[in-house]
């Protein structure tokens, strides 16, 4: 997937002299996960910026130069160090906009890794996506692998307002797959039905999609048809895939790894309440991370959800 | 470090002025009208036609000066004491007026003007400067950023990030600190054991300068040596204006509980307005039917920006989502036809 991603960000400066990198390492050496490799190299330090260590002034910076006509694309090293910088977000990025009633925009991309599954330090295994979801003004995009991961942020750094691209951690050297050469968009706000099935729908993004894929092919050993979609944008939320998937099967299963409480997980269970409470043949069931911080190496797996649990929960549909 | 003067508070001249009587006269004539314009718009908030407004009264020649040193496509970020500033670079009063009646259309300058709408938050907006200036200076442009803030501001963390960015990659920039002793009810010993501001500098790199920001002379000198340098691809420069507000922080606040009637008054006999017009009367530059004619232009012209804003028609709710993105998401359209037929009106 770091590969993928790679391949998009070339492109995109390739196309645009307005796109510029900045962040901490991405140069000299190329990221903490190599996303970036080669792209100084390639289009100078000018363009692309190994920054001082402060997240609220990469941010800042990034800001203004998109306000000046710029596409930035900024890159902080964890999601758990993107709180410095949470003000300059929810009080400056998002709001520009709508502050100066469109004469000063901030077309610009924030992406980094979150979630965890390989162990890391504490801070970086966040999956606090709910905090940029609940934020006015930007767009947050989850990629969910390669493929996807390549044509959102080619989307977001074409998109006319900030967004928000978060990849999974754990996927940058674990998911391989045909990924296409020239640019490719997956347009934000769209979700997709990854795979048919007509028993319980699966509501997953991210790092939950292989596992929510995983359950799936377990539940089908078992006899029940899941369908599982990879919502790709959390914000703005796709709801009509959503309720037309769960109007026809009737069952929901929601998934996120972020926390449970206020989280994703509860947004999309209370959009499937007031749009498709009637079609339910079970109570929507909920697989979340816990309303803990992140357990260290030796309790994460306690934290985050796995195939079984997802299976055990769409199990529990079928029973009702 | 001795701050830069030029004009006396007597006004007798220091050293030679930057610019010529004509230009004195002008920047004479710019302090009186944006004292108009910040005496009017705290009546209107007595009158309770304003929400709370933060008045400027005693720092008109330190945004006057500095805003003088800069060109028309130069970029300018600055807070919500700041008016005179953004009027100079061509912001209207008709908006800064709308900001402050409540409505966000008073955040879009006409189309051009390199003016972000005022920063609410203390101290984030340097970053946007640093950010501004530094896409000119990839894109091979000369044009240069500004940022306005207070001596609170310093105190804030990303102040440091502005600075340190800023000197690091050689921004074209130039931060203007309006020192005027007060954040809110703190004075500036509260907020740094600096001597000065001006010398925190020195620590990131870069020059720094303190002037007398009731010297609009001293203000335009120091501030177009800080623009062309920016200008000239030498990078930032901090300047430390020595000012005093004269009156609240905002018109919901009472002075009188943090500082001395003394110290008020002496900084009274420093006032920015009155120094220029000692200097202009002796150089037989000023008479008072020329300060009459000015204040009456400037009363007609605020008088017309106060009646285009209050006229400007209550937006529809159906306009609220309409600002968040450049189309309103699939979830916004939902909660508006929601909001609407709530109210009756889908």
């Amino acid at each position: 997937m770091a590969q993928a991603i790679n391949q998009a960000l070339h492109q995109a400066m390739g196309a645009d002299d307005r796109v510029v990198l900045l962040g901490e390492d991405v140069g000299r050496t190329g990221g903490v996960f190599r996303v970036t490799d080669g792209l100084q190299e390639a289009y100078g330090e000018a363009r692309v910026v190994d920054t001082p260590v402060a997240e609220s002034g990469i941010v800042g910076a990034a800001f203004g130069m998109a306000v000046a006509g710029l596409r930035p694309v900024v890159e902080i090293q964890f999601m758990g160090f993107t709180y410095p910088a949470y003000d300059q977000i929810v009080s400056h990025v998002g709001r520009i906009r709508n502050r100066s009633r469109h004469r000063f925009t901030a077309p610009m991309v924030i992406r980094f890794p979150y979630g965890g599954g390989i162990g890391a330090a504490e801070h970086h295994s966040e999956s606090t996506e709910a905090l940029y979801a609940h934020t006015p003004g930007v767009k947050v995009a989850v990629a969910s692998g390669p493929r996807v991961a390549k044509g959102l942020l080619l989307a977001a750094i074409e998109d006319p307002d900030p967004v928000i691209v978060m990849e999974p951690i754990r996927l940058y050297r674990a998911i391989r797959e045909e990924v296409p050469d020239g640019p490719t968009i997956v347009p934000l706000g769209v979700a997709e039905v990854v795979r048919p099935g007509s028993d319980v729908t699966v509501v997953a993004y991210g790092s939950m999609l292989r596992e929510s894929l995983r359950a799936a092919e377990v539940l089908e050993g078992a006899g029940v048809s899941a369908e599982v979609i990879d919502l790709r944008t959390v914000s703005p939320l796709d709801a009509d895939t959503v309720i037309a998937s769960v109007e026809r099967t009737g069952r929901a299963v929601v998934v996120a790894e972020g926390h449970r409480t206020a989280g994703m997980t509860a947004e999309i269970a209370a959009l499937i309440g007031e749009r498709a409470l009637y079609s339910l043949l079970a109570p929507v069931e909920r697989v979340s991370g816990l309303d803990t911080v992140v357990p260290l190496k030796r309790a994460e797996q306690y934290y985050v959800p796995d195939a079984a649990r997802i299976a055990a929960a769409a199990a529990r549909t079928m029973e009702a | 470090m001795q701050p830069l003067q030029i004009l006396h508070p007597d006004g007798t001249l220091a050293a030679a002025p930057p610019v010529g009587r004509d230009e004195a006269r002008r920047l004479f004539a710019a302090m009186v009208h944006a004292r108009v314009y910040d005496r009017k718009a705290t009546a209107m908030q007595k009158q309770g036609r304003l929400a709370t407004y933060a008045p400027f009264e005693g720092q008109e020649a330190a945004q006057i000066g500095s805003a003088a040193a800069l060109r028309p496509d130069d970029w300018m970020v600055a807070t919500y004491r700041d008016a005179a500033a953004m009027w100079m670079q061509g912001y209207l009063w008709e908006d800064l007026l709308l900001g402050r009646i409540g409505d966000e259309r008073g955040g879009s300058p006409p189309e051009g003007v390199p003016v972000l709408p005022p920063s609410i938050t203390v101290g984030a907006h340097m970053l946007h400067a640093v950010g501004l200036g530094w896409a000119e200076r990839l894109r091979g442009e000369d044009r240069i950023a500004i940022t306005y803030f207070g001596d609170g501001a310093t105190s804030e963390g990303d102040f440091h990030e502005a600075m340190n960015f800023a000197a690091v990659f050689t921004v074209p920039v130039v931060f203007l600190c309006q020192n005027n002793q007060y954040a809110i009810s703190m004075p500036v010993s509260r907020q740094t054991a600096s001597a000065t501001i001006a010398q925190k500098a020195d620590a990131y790199g870069m020059p720094g300068v303190l002037v007398d920001g009731n010297d609009v002379f001293a203000v335009l000198a120091a501030t177009a040596e800080a623009v062309a340098r920016a200008r000239a691809g030498e990078g930032p420069t901090l300047i430390e204006a020595l000012t005093y507000r004269t009156g609240p922080h905002t018109t919901a606040d009472d002075p009188g509980r943090y500082r001395s009637g003394d110290e008020a008054a002496a900084w009274r006999e420093r006032d920015p307005i009155d120094r220029l017009r000692a200097h202009l009367r002796a150089e037989g530059a000023w008479d008072e039917a020329w300060e009459q004619g000015i204040l009456d232009e400037a009363a007609a012209a605020i008088e017309a920006a106060v009646a285009r804003a209050e006229a400007l028609e209550v937006w529809h709710p159906r306009e609220i989502v309409d600002g968040m993105y450049a189309e309103p998401t699939a979830p916004l359209l939902r909660q508006r036809d929601a909001l609407l037929r709530d109210l009756g009106e889908s």
